[in-house]
């Protein structure tokens, strides 16, 4: 479904992503590990055509993100780094331009569309509340609720539980499970137990480059009756 | 194409979200008919026409223009929603477009809304009602210009303040570059053919011909490239 060869990217002098390659199937919900600036959040951006990329490719559902951009940003819900919307709109508001701009042009659809989000989410109560007034939690939630409004076949979500209460964390990893069933899921976390929780595959990348890429279980065994973080440090330990 | 319109409905719909658009359109007239009737003389020309209105709005939208063209790029980058919007199923010439769109309009229903002073002088005597047009006309058509410059510098910046000042000199220059004292100056030292190809880079005489009711293409032309230039720049500097 996604399909990621040999990305690079150069910032400057640093190389923030240096030749990564991976694939993830529909049902794959990929944890996306990695010490801040390992290149998680570059390499998505890329996936997501945001940026792109010095060299390599990234697919999506077959189409190449720089040939056909626009394409692909049809196929993909993403979930920017701390949830960026459009603070003075309402809740509503928002998801209606999301809704109109994936293509939701008849309004009775729109609507029903944006009522589906804003129910998955549990996002009734603020509806009608601007963005810019609401607390973290929800905010993160708006974010979700834009990225799969039109029911992607692969969501990214870069930190999607970052600056969550413990509650809304298991709600929001509720959430990506309910979402998986025959979705292709990348996020990006540096919260390990996250990873043990709902990921069923780990890429670990260091230093812009992918150092493991494995199942939690395969992952575990590295170093059996060890915590998760204690193979983490050993493993990205040249970034320290 | 189709994908200008939402854009362009969030964009324009945003300016009544906040009191921006209020203030704004309080000062733009308060401004505009103060100075025909304060600074221009409006009553003791005697005329019936809107010639000591229209004769101050280059100098006036030297500071309001900037004021609306600021915000319209610099403000994605700084809440980080630009990567939310490029994230989306468009091309960056259809969010070029719908913002411009948007922006234009909201400065058209200003000028719109000093159609109070047209229908005074309607009263007051015989106007020639096609001048007064064209004058809307040109003024619509340099505030464009005014706006896709705007536009532009606000894509380089995510501080609206840097915009907002850019705004102001990058217009300054082509103003001066039109105004007639500058001109006298320059006709000093230089020969008359120099002067006038300086002077016909500037806005004031391509909205002088119009606001005194010649439609000449050659001023269509004139704001017309503008901005295509100024729009085009924008796209690439928002690709790069």
């Amino acid at each position: 479904m996604i399909e990621v060869k040999n990305l690079v990217k150069t910032y400057g002098t640093k190389r923030a992503v240096d030749g990564v390659s991976f694939t993830v199937r529909p049902g794959d919900i990929l944890g996306f590990l990695g010490p801040n600036g390992a290149g998680k959040s570059t390499t998505m951006k890329m996936i997501t055509g945001y940026i792109r990329p010095d060299a390599g490719t990234a697919t999506v559902a077959g189409i190449d993100v720089a040939k056909d951009p626009v394409a692909v940003k049809a196929r993909i819900g993403y979930l920017p780094e701390s949830a960026p919307a459009y603070g003075e709109m309402t809740v509503l508001e928002f998801l209606d331009f999301i809704a109109e701009v994936r293509g939701y042009r008849a309004s009775a659809e729109r609507r029903a569309r944006v009522e589906r989000a804003l129910a998955r989410t549990h996002l009734e109560p603020v509806r009608r509340q601007a963005i810019e007034t609401l607390s973290k939690g929800y905010k993160q939630r708006v974010g979700f609720a834009q990225a799969l409004l039109h029911e992607p076949p692969c969501l990214v979500l870069d930190e999607p539980t970052d600056g969550l209460d413990p509650n809304q964390k298991n709600e929001v990893r509720a959430l990506i499970k309910t979402m998986a069933t025959d979705r292709a899921v990348i996020l990006s976390t540096h919260i390990l137990e996250e990873v043990d929780a709902i990921c069923n595959r780990i890429i670990l990348i260091s230093n812009g480059r992918v150092v493991v890429d494995e199942t939690p279980e395969a992952f575990h065994a590295r170093r059996p009756g060890a915590r998760l973080d204690t193979i983490f440090r050993e493993l990205t330990n040249a970034d320290a | 194409m189709s994908q200008i319109s939402p854009v362009f409905k969030r964009e324009f719909l945003g300016y009544f979200r906040s009191p921006v658009a209020y203030v704004f359109l309080i000062v733009f007239l308060v401004a505009s008919v103060g100075l025909a009737f304060f600074v221009g003389g409006f009553f003791k020309a005697n005329q019936a026409s809107l010639q000591s209105f229209f004769v101050f709005h280059p100098w006036l939208y030297l500071f309001l223009i900037p004021a609306v063209g600021m915000r319209l790029w610099a403000e994605e980058r700084r809440g980080g929603t630009i990567e939310l919007l490029f994230t989306l199923p468009l091309t960056t010439l259809d969010a070029v477009l719908g913002k411009f769109f948007a922006a234009w309009a909201f400065l058209a229903l200003a000028l719109t809304l000093t159609f109070p002073l047209a229908l005074t002088v309607g009263w007051l005597g015989q106007p020639d009602w096609g001048v007064i047009a064209a004058g809307y006309l040109g003024s619509a058509l340099m505030a464009g210009a005014y706006l896709a410059i705007c536009s532009l510098l606000s894509s380089l910046t995510k501080n609206q303040v840097i915009a907002f000042v850019l705004g102001v000199v990058v217009n300054l220059a082509l103003v001066f570059l039109g105004w007639s004292v500058f001109n006298g100056l320059l006709s000093g030292f230089l020969p008359v053919n120099a002067v006038d190809f300086i002077a016909n880079l500037g806005f004031i005489p391509h909205f002088d011909a119009l606001s005194k009711g010649i439609l000449d293409p050659r001023d269509f032309a004139y704001f017309g490239s503008v901005m295509a230039l100024a729009l085009t720049l924008n796209v690439v500097a928002l690709e790069r």
